[in-house]
């Protein structure tokens, strides 16, 4: 079973993109774009695992020679969860103002408005 | 592009990226089996090296702090570009009332707002002993305050975080990151070098210049996500637009 922290990062990419391929509603849109990103932290955190280790905290009592699991891919994540919820913002507000200049959410009316 | 046309394109585009994927999944290490030298080195030296006991915060503001430069920066600039556009075509009118009448919604979120703003000020305070940092801890610090909005009124949200102080707070977070890093300059060392004493491990003193950087992410994170809130609760107001 191995396999399946792998199988389920491939999962959201692939649902995500679906999502945004097929949307017919920006914020919907936005969210799919986040389900995508979600699949980057399921795929960094797996790589970083290691069978048996824990998080990478030695708190007094905890030796270092344990080892842990990667701090680095780790820190990848936790930043990137937070400046992904700022960037879903932007968009969110990039939405916001089309529907105010335009009166629609769904990509495929914008495009014939524009013909 | 028709609908039918475009899950044809996507069909056969995404047959081509899931091969990709497959490849290069494969080519990983089995899981739990990892064998990054960088992580395992960083784990066995970061506690000697910075006497920090979170080796992910250690990672986060010291020896990838660069990195954690550029975020600040993405986060700060995507926080300014929802200020610029929302805030440019805003008009001043009356707000409507938007009070909560359920008691239990007030008596509880109103219960919430001083302990949830605690353990943010603790997540962040300890970000280098403990599990957290500024990133996680500002989060919950902007959570306490939209609790007062939850619970409250939009008013006294707005007067317990009014527009000067976040747009200060969001800067001085972004600025003093890059203030830290020139300090070490000036001091001798390399951009964001930790040149401050180390002090001692495992005590709120500890690992030199971390708990600054620490600082300005937890006031950056907090203030972009209040200025956030701020920005599409005054869109809501205005439900007829």
């Amino acid at each position: 079973m191995s396999f399946l922290p792998y199988a389920l990062a491939a999962w959201l990419l692939f649902v995500g993109l679906y999502g945004v391929v097929t949307s017919r509603n920006l914020v919907h849109l936005v969210i799919c774009l986040g389900v995508m990103q979600s699949s980057t932290y399921v795929l960094l955190l797996a790589i970083g695992y290691r069978t048996g280790k824990k998080a990478p905290i030695f708190t007094s009592g905890v030796s270092v020679k344990l080892g842990a699991v990667d701090p680095v891919v780790q820190a990848l994540a936790l930043t990137d969860i937070v400046v992904g919820v700022t960037v879903a913002a932007l968009l969110l507000a990039l939405v916001i103002e089309i529907w105010k200049r335009s009166g629609t959410l769904d990509p495929d009316d914008l495009r014939r408005r524009d013909e | 592009m028709t609908r039918g046309a475009r899950l044809g394109l996507f069909a056969v585009s995404s047959a081509v990226l899931a091969g990709l994927v497959v490849w290069g999944l494969t080519g990983l290490p089995a899981f739990g089996d990892f064998h990054g030298e960088y992580g395992r080195i960083l784990n066995s030296v970061a506690g000697t090296e910075r006497h920090v006991t979170n080796v992910v915060s250690a990672v986060v503001f010291d020896y990838r702090g660069f990195d954690t430069l550029g975020e600040e920066f993405i986060l700060f600039t995507a926080a300014m570009g929802v200020a610029l556009l929302l805030r440019e075509a805003r008009d001043d009118r009356e707000r409507p009332r938007d009070e909560v009448r359920s008691d239990a919604v007030r008596a509880i979120g109103l219960a919430l707002v001083g302990p949830t703003v605690v353990l943010g000020l603790y997540i962040v305070a300890h970000g280098y002993l403990t599990p957290g940092g500024g990133f996680q801890g500002g989060v919950a610090l902007a959570g306490g305050l939209v609790l007062l909005y939850v619970a409250g009124r939009y008013r006294s949200y707005r007067a317990a975080s009014p527009h000067v102080l976040v747009d200060v707070a969001e800067g001085v977070g972004a600025g003093s990151y890059v203030v830290v890093g020139i300090a070490a300059l000036i001091a001798g060392a390399a951009y964001l070098g930790n040149v401050v004493d180390l002090g001692t491990k495992g005590t709120l003193a500890a690992a030199g210049t971390i708990p600054v950087l620490n600082a300005a992410a937890g006031l950056e994170v907090a203030a972009a996500l209040v200025l956030l809130f701020h920005e599409f609760l005054e869109e809501v107001m205005y439900p007829d637009e």
